[in-house]
């Protein structure tokens, strides 16, 4: 007890030290350099908002924020639209003894690599495609669907990924009810479905939400699955940026455009936490 | 008893076992550093060299100047020892106090296609600075039972409607903007800002007609697969490695011209091994070292020297008996500015996003 002082706050502050100083050293620091380069310009010299000044007056820089928030806004949707059935069979369906294996069965695409799965992605969806074969060969459709090098691609690529990541929170959040919840909503009278849309979807809300927030931080910081599956026909934020870097350099204008996409994500961090209360759940 | 002079005879040898490899690693203990394109990470041009200099080459692979330049700035001094580069960059490193002259009496340069010595952008202030060492063109690159190659004479069928969804554009502003600059009548080497309204003509009407704006892989996958018949900026860099797999891929030099692309070779000045990293640009720069590169895994291209030890088809598949006529039709790639540089990526970011 002699790591104990007088008011009894040594070990507590002993202990998240460790995780402090990996936040600082691993995020903090990091990101004060990347506030000072986004005040500097590429020729040196400053501080300046110039590169702040840069996306709000070019449409084309705008453009790529508004992409992002609407393909990510699309993908949350369809990944939570595709993942809460699929949670609710696993938790409701399955016998509890087969579970493990199947929620292992369900996040094997997780073992995978991410950029060799994106390629995968853009086979199946290209003209000469297993889909387009398919249809074509089925004589549903004459002509091959233009697929792949576009949003539509680059949306199946992401949803793919963050239907499992949502599968695993929303089945915790679903194992965690307790069955007294159903039996006491048909006490009173509900049916299955009236206990669904008022008992149980807004006690799994919180598994939702974190879930479909980790999805949102995750989709629109990703360079990987719109490089290679959108096929540049739109730019997302991710890839302004990296476009920035690659011959000219441009880490001021980098580093102007990865802070305001932070903000973006911040935002979307305090209406989530403020809305739902994650931090409570 | 046994037993133990058992595990104390595999203690000895396991001893034997690893101050023969110390010896090994001694042996082969002089490492040169080189940040390379992924050409040069073809063990097949590396182990030569290797073996012939009991070195070891790490390399590490970067795309595009402003990472390559990037990754030194955040590396000490003399940790590199040679860097691949885009031949009209090196004004960029020599500006920056990166490199070191070359000895031009020790390198091959009357080998060299006169027209790829580059001395404009090799060459600063007196002193040459890089070796060019490969080169092609960024051209119009096409699957020839697909289209019909005489429109691939021109470059008005890459904005006419006629391939419409068929196109593919190469994700690299300056020799795509260079080819719509060509098609729009203008030199590369001249150009301005005042051009660029006409340039952003061409490459939107190019936009229209394609199917995807990919980079290397992406590009060369969506010809090779069938998913795409044209690809604008491609040259032999795309169609000659996939020659014996697809000998349908092919490119033309259309009548408005080509661009030049070509990489360098440097040494930098605080490189702690100059007299390896010579000895390695020598060995690229030799006949089989130009060879090997030009016909690397990752992708083929024009050797700079005339004297590359290619066999007839690799010489055949690259057109290497064309290039006279080639070069002289090809207009270099576009060096511009920095701030002519800035507006040529914006115009890139505003067609990537037409839709």
């Amino acid at each position: 007890m002699a790591a104990v002082g007088k008011d009894g706050r040594i070990i507590p502050w002993a202990l998240v030290t460790p995780a402090l100083a990996f936040t600082l050293v691993f995020f903090v620091l990091p990101f004060v350099a990347m506030v000072a380069v986004s005040l500097t310009t590429v020729q040196g010299g400053g501080p300046t908002f110039d590169g702040y000044a840069q996306f709000f007056q070019n449409p084309s820089y705008r453009q790529a924020l508004v992409n992002s928030l609407q393909v990510t806004a699309i993908v949350t949707a369809v990944s939570i639209l595709l993942a809460y059935p699929f949670a609710w069979i696993l938790a409701e369906m399955v016998p509890p003894q087969w579970q493990r294996l199947a929620l292992m069965l369900a996040v094997l695409p997780f073992w995978t690599s991410y950029v060799v799965r994106s390629y995968s992605w853009l086979l199946v969806l290209s003209q000469n495609g297993v889909v387009n074969q398919a249809l074509t060969g089925s004589g549903l459709l004459a002509e091959p669907l233009p697929m792949a090098n576009t949003r539509f691609a680059t949306v199946t690529g992401f949803v793919h990924f963050f239907v499992m990541l949502l599968t695993l929170t929303i089945f915790a959040n679903l194992k965690q009810l307790s069955p007294s919840y159903r039996k006491a909503a048909a006490d009173l009278g509900a049916g299955p479905i009236r206990t669904f849309l008022y008992v149980i979807l807004p006690l799994t809300l919180p598994g939702i939400m974190v879930g479909a927030f980790l999805t949102f931080v995750l989709a629109i910081g990703d360079y990987i699955t719109p490089q290679i599956l959108g096929g540049n026909n739109e730019l997302l934020m991710p890839q302004l940026i990296m476009m920035q870097i690659g011959r000219r350099g441009d880490f001021p204008l980098a580093s102007s455009l990865a802070i305001i996409l932070m903000v973006v994500v911040t935002i979307a961090y305090l209406a989530c936490a403020r809305w739902l209360k994650i931090e409570r759940a | 008893m046994k037993t133990l002079v058992k595990t104390h005879a595999r203690m000895l040898a396991a001893a034997a076992g690893v101050l023969s490899l110390v010896a090994a690693g001694n042996a082969t203990a002089q490492e040169l550093n080189a940040l390379i394109w992924c050409d040069h990470a073809d063990p097949a041009l590396l182990q030569p060299f290797e073996e012939a200099n009991s070195v070891k080459v790490n390399v590490k692979e970067f795309e595009g100047t402003g990472a390559g330049l990037a990754i030194v700035e955040q590396s000490q001094p003399g940790d590199w020892d040679v860097m691949v580069i885009d031949s009209v960059d090196i004004p960029r490193g020599v500006e920056k106090g990166l490199f070191e002259p070359l000895p031009e009496d020790k390198l091959p340069f009357p080998d060299l296609f006169p027209e790829v010595k580059l001395d404009n952008y090799t060459v600063v202030d007196g002193k040459r600075y890089g070796v060019t060492e490969k080169f092609g063109y960024n051209t119009i690159g096409y699957n020839n039972t697909k289209v019909d190659p005489a429109d691939m004479q021109s470059m008005a069928a890459l904005t006419g409607d006629k391939y419409k969804g068929r196109l593919a554009i190469y994700d690299y502003y300056l020799p795509v903007i260079g080819m719509a600059a060509l098609a729009a009548g203008k030199k590369t080497s001249e150009l301005t800002e005042a051009d660029l309204p006409a340039i952003r003509d061409v490459l939107m009407k190019m936009k229209a007609n394609a199917k995807l704006v990919g980079e290397v892989v992406a590009s060369q996958t969506a010809l090779a697969t069938g998913e795409v018949d044209i690809l604008v900026g491609g040259g032999e860099w795309v169609t000659a490695g996939l020659a014996k797999e697809n000998p349908a891929l092919d490119f033309s030099i259309p009548q408005e011209g080509a661009v030049l692309w070509s990489q360098s070779l440097a040494m930098f000045k605080d490189s702690k091994n100059k007299d390896l990293a010579l000895k390695f640009i020598q060995y690229i720069m030799s006949p089989e070292g130009q060879a090997r590169l030009a016909t690397s895994s990752c992708y083929w291209g024009m050797p700079a020297s005339t004297k590359a030890a290619l066999t007839d088809d690799q010489k055949k598949v690259l057109r290497f008996d064309e290039q006279p006529g080639f070069l002289a039709r090809a207009q270099p790639y576009p060096a511009p500015d920095a701030d002519l540089d800035k507006k040529m990526q914006d115009l890139w970011t505003e067609m990537l996003q037409a839709q």
